[in-house]
């Protein structure tokens, strides 16, 4: 899931400094998962919101807001609620506010910063596993991204900055490539250090990304 | 062919020493430094060492070769995608610089500027294999160049870094790349040298072995600290602060590692920091 977080309440103040009367929004995936923007977020803003004396004209927690019609439909469902405002406040991530910011003419601000594609390690505690960076070496790495979790990025073994089997940027993050490395001990083969990997295509992420379905999906 | 691979093909023990380019655009610092240096084989130009923004390597490692100073060019792929890694790399043999350390990098956390995005398009042996492709008449995608560079590639290693086998993998892979050097983080302890040379044997690739001189308890632990990759272990740390005088007594240990290095390897990378003066006490064989 998109894991985001609320942005700091100065900056959100600035943020708002110039409207009184706001309409919420959250998503019910992956800012509910994460605690950033579910139904007890949005209370909480609007609480919040009421103590800076601004008026909240109505609030909806779309089921996803990165579904462009579907936010479209559910801001159609409050209508009139947010006629009456100046300003919608968004807490989804930067997807999802600009899921809203194409379906409205009116300022939409974004209330969370989105961090990263997370796993969740247990409940609360993310991890970034994946950077979709469209050219999956995992196959010959035994399942461990050396593009997202080693903090350079590199594709042919570790760095000179591992010590004790740490990451030279944080050493409460185990080096990727010594992971990967044990990992392929156990599974007795040589993978990714059988050959030279080549430089990667970033062609393939190539900004911003398209996909479509073959033959419409059908 | 620069003096630095004439005298490790023909079995010449090596000296290289390194100097930093400086923050700003005085190069006379560095160019007298680099002049007062004495029975030095090559000068390392370090590329925004730590990742502290300084000059460009390339552009010190220019003047230094028009100087005189033959210099092993250090490049890193933390600042730089493989289009101004080739660019740089072309430029570099315009100007006669022959030698390359090239290198991963530190990650940019280290430096003075944490917010810079790091780039890494590379990583070391992809960098390594890129220059060898440049000795060969082409770029990276294959076009042919018109006027092809020479080159004497060289990569780093810790040979002190644990597990060995997974850092040995790496050295396999430059060496299968193009690396036909390597000079090695700070060396302190007998028996992992001793190990790595073993395994390198097979290799025939000459092994210039890391050499730093210590000046007091309080710089090796800022040391440890603050450099990724350098380890002093603390009972050299007890031995220079318990000693009367901690230079000399950094100078001797120095000194040691660089006659474990006559045994074993093709040469001493010395890095002294500022201490430029103490290298011919180090370098002393009686």
């Amino acid at each position: 899931m998109i894991i985001s977080e609320l942005k700091p309440l100065e900056e959100l103040c600035m943020a708002l400094s110039e409207f009184d009367r706001l309409f919420l929004v959250g998503c019910a995936a992956c800012a509910t998962a994460c605690k950033s923007g579910g139904e007890e977020e949005i209370f909480k803003l609007q609480e919040w919101l009421i103590s800076q004396n601004k008026e909240v004209t109505g609030s909806v927690v779309i089921d996803e807001a990165c579904h462009i019609m579907r936010a479209a439909r559910d801001l159609r469902h409050h209508q009139n609620a947010v006629q009456e405002s100046e300003a919608l406040v968004v807490l989804a991530c930067g997807s999802g506010v600009q899921s809203i910011s194409s379906n409205v003419e009116k300022r939409v601000v974004g209330g969370l910063n989105s961090n990263f594609l997370g796993n969740v390690r247990r409940f609360g505690y993310y991890e970034e596993m994946c950077s979709l960076c469209g050219d999956c070496i995992l196959n010959e790495t035994a399942g461990i991204c050396p593009v997202t979790t080693c903090a350079k990025g590199l594709l042919n073994g570790p760095c000179g900055g591992m010590q004790d089997g740490r990451c030279e940027v944080d050493e409460e993050i185990e080096c990727a490539w010594l992971l990967i490395f044990e990992q392929l001990q156990r599974q007795r083969r040589q993978g990714v250090f059988a050959r030279r990997v080549p430089p990667k295509n970033w062609g393939r992420r190539r900004k911003p990304g398209r996909y479509r379905l073959k033959n419409g999906g059908r | 062919m620069s003096h630095l691979s004439e005298q490790l093909v023909s079995g010449q023990f090596v000296v290289t020493a390194e100097i930093a380019p400086p923050k700003g655009t005085n190069l006379a610092p560095a160019l007298a430094d680099a002049a007062r240096l004495q029975g030095i084989t090559a000068v390392n130009v370090t590329d925004n060492q730590g990742a502290n923004m300084r000059l460009s390597s390339l552009a010190l490692a220019a003047q230094l070769q028009q100087a005189g100073t033959e210099t092993i060019l250090q490049l890193t792929c933390r600042d730089r995608n493989r289009l101004a890694l080739q660019s740089d790399l072309l430029g570099a043999a315009a100007f006669g610089i022959e030698n390359l350390l090239l290198l991963s990098g530190d990650h940019s956390k280290y430096g003075d500027h944490p917010d810079a995005r790091s780039v890494f398009d590379l990583d070391s042996v992809q960098l390594l294999a890129m220059a060898s492709d440049l000795m060969s008449g082409v770029d990276m995608v294959g076009k042919r160049l018109n006027g092809v560079p020479k080159f004497f590639p060289g990569g780093a290693v810790n040979p002190a870094a644990q597990p060995f086998e997974l850092i040995f993998l790496k050295v396999r892979k430059k060496v299968d790349s193009g690396a036909r050097f390597f000079q090695t983080q700070s060396v302190f302890d007998r028996n992992a040298l001793e190990r790595f040379m073993s395994a390198m044997e097979p290799l025939k690739v000459p092994v210039i072995a890391g050499v730093l001189l210590i000046r007091s308890a309080k710089m090796a632990r800022f040391l440890n600290a603050s450099i990724p990759g350098v380890m002093v272990p603390e009972y050299l740390i007890r031995r220079i602060d318990s000693a009367p005088d901690p230079v000399a007594e950094g100078i001797a240990i120095a000194r040691e590692t660089v006659g474990w290095a006559r045994e074993m390897c093709q040469g001493v990378h010395l890095m002294t920091l500022g201490n430029e003066d103490k290298i011919p006490m180090i370098l002393d064989e009686t």
